[in-house]
């Protein structure tokens, strides 16, 4: 408030010097008092007051005339007026909108959260980094005792809070149906149904489900349009797509999908991924699967955890640190 | 951003629309909102012409699926044309290749 009670003093000394020196300063000085003027919310009208009031004391003796195009010039500033006090009731709005995105993100992960099982012969590693601050990719785990380790990752198509809704959903439809759990073909025939009748017409999820059995180490998967993950076969060094055919959730209520078989012998690994990792786009274009086999292939050796946090810090590098989708990598590694 | 939609309509029944530019999350809602008008239409054939799209992503996808919903539930027919090996692979990974017109050859007339 101080700055308003001495804001005429300041203006007319201001002004004084200015029209006596026309000085660099002198204008340097009026930028100074603009921005303790936008600091104190003082209006556009209430400025040119200011400098009315100003010039009666300064030069009393203008003609009438001028005083009268005052008026008009106030009439036009109260305009901007109001568009200035809308500006600010915006920033502040858009300040509580921001808090609350960073609240329900947080909820988001609460409800979303879950733990890499720790298996005996299993060396598992996950990162997943929305590219916003919600992510619209999903992955988890189920341990089924000393039968299986459970793996989902989905991705909902379209970015954003409604996609990071969805994926709630999803989680809960999947929490729900325990005694399909184990049959890749039953979870996403059963999700189908539950996004079918529930999402939006133009909104989609792809997702890749996985059941390990520990004791056969076996793969058995299925697939619902999601981008393919790798197999790495150690004997020989090959990376191969784990191809699985299978329709996005959530397009035809009757789809149905087909189930998968992938021996693993002790050091291959399963690479699990979404489509921000092979859609990540670099100055020199995308990065080609090949690319993205080279990275894993300059960390295999690290464990699991440690080569998906490498390959992401690559990734992010080469797009320089602005991820333009959400990104999810899972690495199983079999130990013994 | 850089996304341009040419609409074409031939006939009553029969509609093609060239798009060229990016399909993402930025230019995504254009794209449906030029589109979803067009497919209240009883019966249409709408043709699409991808020759010109230099990127596509999942967003993309959503359109064309939620388009090819409306159009069938009228009885009508979407055909997507010109589709380069990038985004012919995203229509096959994510099974949309299985039922829907992708790239076929015959009597698109938008060569």
């Amino acid at each position: 408030m101080d700055f308003r009670k001495t804001m005429e003093e300041k203006y007319l000394s201001i002004v004084k010097h200015y029209i006596q020196t026309q000085s660099e300063q002198g204008l340097y000085a009026g930028q100074q008092f603009s921005r303790r003027a936008l600091e104190q919310k003082i209006s556009p009208e209430e400025v040119i007051s200011l400098q009315k009031s100003t010039m009666q004391e300064l030069m009393p003796e203008l003609p009438e005339e001028v005083w009268h195009s005052y008026d008009i010039l106030l009439e036009i500033m109260t305009g901007y007026g109001f568009a200035f006090r809308e500006h600010q009731s915006l920033l502040s709005k858009q300040q509580e909108l921001k808090n609350e995105i960073e609240i329900a993100a947080n909820v988001q992960e609460t409800l979303l959260g879950t733990s890499i099982p720790s298996v005996e012969g299993l060396d598992i590693g996950a990162i997943s980094v929305p590219a916003k601050q919600m992510n619209g990719d999903y992955f988890h785990f189920v341990q089924d005792g000393n039968h299986s380790v459970n793996v989902a990752i989905a991705d909902v198509i379209g970015k954003g809070i409604p996609a990071a809704l969805c994926m709630s959903m999803i989680k809960y439809a999947m929490d729900s149906l325990p005694e399909y759990r184990k049959d890749p073909s039953a979870v996403l025939g059963s999700l189908n149904r539950v996004v079918e009748q529930n999402i939006d017409d133009s909104m989609f999820i792809t997702m890749f489900y996985g059941m390990y059995e520990l004791r056969s180490n076996i793969l058995h998967f299925a697939s619902a349009g999601h981008e393919p993950g790798f197999f790495y076969c150690s004997k020989t060094g090959e990376f191969k797509d784990l191809k699985a055919r299978g329709l996005l959730l959530g397009v035809d209520k009757g789809a149905s999908y087909k189930r998968y078989e992938q021996f693993v012998e002790v050091g291959d690994m399963i690479i699990l991924m979404s489509d921000g990792v092979t859609e990540c786009r670099t100055d020199k274009g995308f990065i080609e699967r090949e690319t993205l086999i080279s990275y894993i292939n300059n960390h295999i050796f690290l464990p699991a955890q440690e080569i998906v946090n490498n390959i992401y810090r690559e990734l992010e590098r080469l797009q320089h640190f602005q991820l333009r989708d959400d990104f999810t990598l899972i690495i199983m590694k079999r130990t013994n | 951003m850089n996304l341009s939609i040419n609409v074409e309509n031939e006939s009553e029944q029969k509609i093609i629309v060239a798009i060229a530019g990016e399909i993402d999350a930025f230019t995504a809602p254009k794209l449906r909102e030029t589109l979803d008008p067009l497919s209240i239409k009883e019966d249409l054939l709408l043709i699409i012409d991808l020759s010109d799209v230099s990127y596509m992503d999942s967003t993309g996808i959503g359109v064309f699926v939620g388009l090819f919903k409306g159009i069938k539930a009228k009885g009508g027919h979407l055909k997507l044309v010109g589709l380069s090996d990038r985004l012919t692979r995203l229509f096959d990974i994510t099974g949309l290749a299985d039922i829907m017109d992708i790239n076929s050859e015959a009597e698109s007339g938008v060569e």
